[in-house]
Parts: C-alpha cells; structure tokens; sequence
C-alpha cells in the first residue's frame, strides 16, 4: 500500500486543474504582452486567474502579484517592504517559527543595516500578541509571522497581531503559504497589508504562486526588468501555471468545508492514536492548529530513521522542515518551542490529504508502532529508557 | 522643455508608482488618463528620475496639459491634466 503524509511538503495536481492547464502548454501558448490575439487570450487567462485567486481571500484582483514560489513572495515581502518603508525606521520583527524564506531574508536585511527581533513562542510555538506589542519600538516599520507553522501546525493569532501593527502604522505580512487554500483566509478580515500563497498547498501546480499586496502599501521589486505584474515582478509569466493555480484557487474555495472535515477526521483518528505509543509527544498547539497536520516528537529515536523505515512500508512522511531534513540538524522551530535537542532529531510529520483515507491511516497506525519498537531496540538510549 | 515647480494641487485622482521603474511611468499615465474625464487632474508619485523628461514629453506629444511637478522627500509628484 502507498500512502502519502505529505501534504505540506506538495500536494497532488486536481486533474480539473491540469485539464485547464493543457490549452496554456499547447495551442494558447502566447505570451501575454503579445498585442495579437494569442496573446491577449493568455494575458485574459491571467487575469481570470486573477480573479480566482483573489476571490479565494477575499481581496480585489489588483492585490494579486502572482510569483513562482511561496520562497518568492515571502522573500518579495520582507525585502520589498522592508526597504519601501526604511525612510521611516529599520526595524522589523519576524517570529522565530518562521519557514526559512522569512528568517533567511531576514538575516539578509540584518546584513544591510536593519535591525530584527527574533519573536519567542510559547510551548505551542504561538506568538503572544503582548509581545509583539511590546517589543515594537519608533524605528518598526514591518512585522511578518506566519499563518501557520508547517512544522508543527500551530495557528497562529494573526488577526490580534494585524490589529496592534496597524495601531502603530507597522506593514503586516502573514506567511499564508500554509494555510491559503486549507482553511478559510480573509484578508480584510484578517486585517493583514501583505499575505504570500502558493498553489502546490491546494492541489494547484508548482510554480505558481502569489503575494497579496494592499492597496497603497509600496513594495521595492524583487525582479526587474519588465512590465509584468505592473511592474511589480518582471519577467514572462508562467501562464499554464498561473492558469492552474486560477482553478485550484476556485475548487478550494468550494470544496473547503467538505476538505476540512475530512482531513481532520483523519488527523483526529491519527493524534489520538499515536499519542498512546509510549513517548510520543504532540507539537504544537493541540486544538488551534491545521486541519490536516499531524505532528510528533517521538523519544529516543531519530526522524531520519522513522522516515526510511515508513517509506520502505510505502508510507511517506517528513521530519521536520526540508531543510532542517537534509543538513540533519535539530529543527529551529522544535528548539524554539522548548523541545530538548534530542527530542527534536525524533521529529515526525503527518499531513492529510484528499486521496487519504481510512484504509490507510488503518495501516499506518498498525505500522508505526511497529516501527518505533524496532528502531528503540536498535537505539543505544533502550537501555536506559527500560 | 522646461520643468514647473508647483505645489498645493488638488488631484482628483492619484497613481503611487514608487518603486516601479521604466516604463511604468508612461503606463501607467497611460491608463489613468484613459480612464478620466476632460479637464481632470492626475497626479503621479514616482521616484523614477526618466520620468523628468518623460512624462512633460508625452503630455506635449498626446495633448495633455502638464502642470508641474512637486518634489516630497523621496519622490516627486507630477500633475496632469487631461486635454484630449
């Protein structure tokens, strides 16, 4: 039996989502700029893609600058704001459960001269608004926490967060990378200035991907060079995939509801059950997180392992952030949430999908246990632990 | 032609294209003039230097009426009134 976990890492294309796409690969494969009529078919493809998009957070489709990752728009907001805004202050604050493209780009303004505060998180890995608040000084010109960790699941409260960065003219951008397409996101509801997706996350291609902008706030490019996107990201669009993240954008939106119910009945089941294996921690926030996402530190034992031997049983799971994965070091974001070193190398992650169902979390809950007794025989700390 | 400096213009719309570069400018002059009634006022923010001689340019070779330009702390504001 093959079972994918893995819904955070990618997801599988909505054939409804490739079949819209395969007219933008073959015949329409104008280039939008073109003034005759195969270009103004896919320069009208994009802005109907636009729309969909748009409709899914509820924005105006002029606030849609579409990218080709959730890295690029994340990467976009942070040094775009940042240096639109740097008349007024140099300082920004991110949190430090934040995906790489956030704390790398902030790392990088560091370099240039801003100065950044690491936000801490709780034993959940949730930002308290009080310290936002507090923390904010005259120089804060840029606040961005994600939406939702994709690590460990937590929601985070970014609509209590928006509010107090508008109460002090701050920019606020939310990394929705996570959550836009999974459960339901309002930007004006949220109250955030800036908010980066990306279609894979919701059954939408690779390569596709956005960043809401609101009205009025300024941005510095990231690419130069063309009118594109309002000159806003230079370069030829990739219209299949713009195309596709267009349609998955409108089947999330109606099929969010009946996604989420199924999705967490499977994650419930999963908790629930693996929480009874001895020394197998939940992270994250137990109630205030993703739908779909199932996350654990599993006691004397290492995620590499667990994952090599799930995927020899044909189930594919993650450990911890891809990056954190490949240069098998401790995952910052356990370590910020207080998980001891060698707790965090236990690291595993289930994420839920449409494809999944009982049948397989049947399997992997007869598997798993199997498989962390097998790896803590193995283990040099057995001895001890027993 | 000349640069006019001006200030206290009341705009009945306004385009913030700071950041944008070449050709944005003219762009976006472009479709904001299109979308006015004759005898109103756009005002453009730009940081783009070529947008200097740029945009009186295509004032004069469109038939609109460039009024001036005034220069904020990082950016200048030009006024365009539309003619045609």
């Amino acid at each position: 039996m093959k079972c994918y976990f893995d819904h955070v890492a990618t997801n599988p294309l909505h054939p409804d989502v490739l079949e819209a796409m395969m007219p933008y690969f073959k015949e329409e494969f104008g280039n939008p700029l073109s003034i005759y009529e195969l270009g103004t078919k896919a320069r009208d493809a994009i802005e109907r893609a636009r729309a969909s998009v748009a409709g899914l957070i509820n924005a105006k489709p002029s606030t849609i600058v579409f990218t080709a990752s959730g890295a690029e728009s994340n990467n976009f907001a942070l040094r775009g704001i940042a240096i639109a805004r740097q008349a007024h202050g140099k300082h920004i604050m991110v949190s430090k459960v934040e995906h790489h493209s956030i704390l790398n780009a902030a790392r990088f303004l560091e370099k240039s001269g801003f100065v950044v505060t690491y936000l801490p998180v709780d034993k959940y890995g949730t930002v308290d608004p009080d310290t936002v608040r507090s923390s904010i000084t005259k120089e804060t010109t840029l606040i961005s926490i994600t939406h939702a960790s994709s690590e460990i699941g937590t929601i985070e409260p970014i609509k209590e967060i928006a509010a107090i960065a508008k109460e002090h003219n701050i920019a606020f951008h939310a990394d929705g990378v996570a959550t836009v397409g999974n459960i339901p996101v309002d930007v004006n509801d949220l109250g955030v200035d800036a908010l980066s997706m990306a279609a894979h996350q919701f059954y939408g291609p690779k390569g596709a991907a956005a960043l809401y902008i609101k009205e009025g706030l300024r941005i510095v490019p990231l690419i130069y060079g063309g009118i594109q996107e309002g000159g806003r990201r230079a370069g030829t669009e990739n219209v299949p995939a713009i195309v596709g993240m267009g349609k998955a954008a409108e089947i999330a939106q109606s099929e969010m509801s009946r996604r989420i119910d199924h999705v967490r009945t499977l994650r419930d089941r999963v908790i629930e059950a693996l929480l009874r294996v001895p020394n197998v921690y939940l992270t994250g926030h137990p109630e205030k997180r993703l739908p779909h996402h199932a996350s654990f530190v599993v006691e004397f034992i290492e995620g590499e392992a667990m994952l090599l031997m799930l995927a020899m049983k044909g189930i594919y799971a993650a450990s911890g952030s891809a990056c954190s994965s490949k240069a098998l070091k401790s995952s910052p974001v356990l370590l910020s949430i207080g998980t001891p070193t060698a707790l965090a190398q236990g690291s595993i992650v289930f994420t839920f999908g449409e494809q999944n169902n009982n049948e397989q979390i049947e399997y992997l809950l007869q598997e798993f246990p199997t498989i962390v007794s097998r790896l803590r025989e193995m283990s040099p700390f057995s001895k001890g632990w027993q | 032609m000349q640069l006019k400096f001006v200030n206290n213009v009341k705009a009945d719309i306004t385009a913030d294209i700071v950041y944008m570069m070449c050709p944005m400018h003219l762009l976006k002059l472009d479709e904001m003039i299109k979308k006015m009634d004759k005898g109103q006022i756009l005002e453009i923010l730009t940081d783009y230097d070529g947008a200097l001689e740029d945009i009186p340019a295509w004032c004069q070779k469109t038939g609109n009426e460039f009024i001036g330009i005034d220069e904020d702390e990082d950016y200048y504001k030009f006024y365009v009134r539309k003619l045609n």
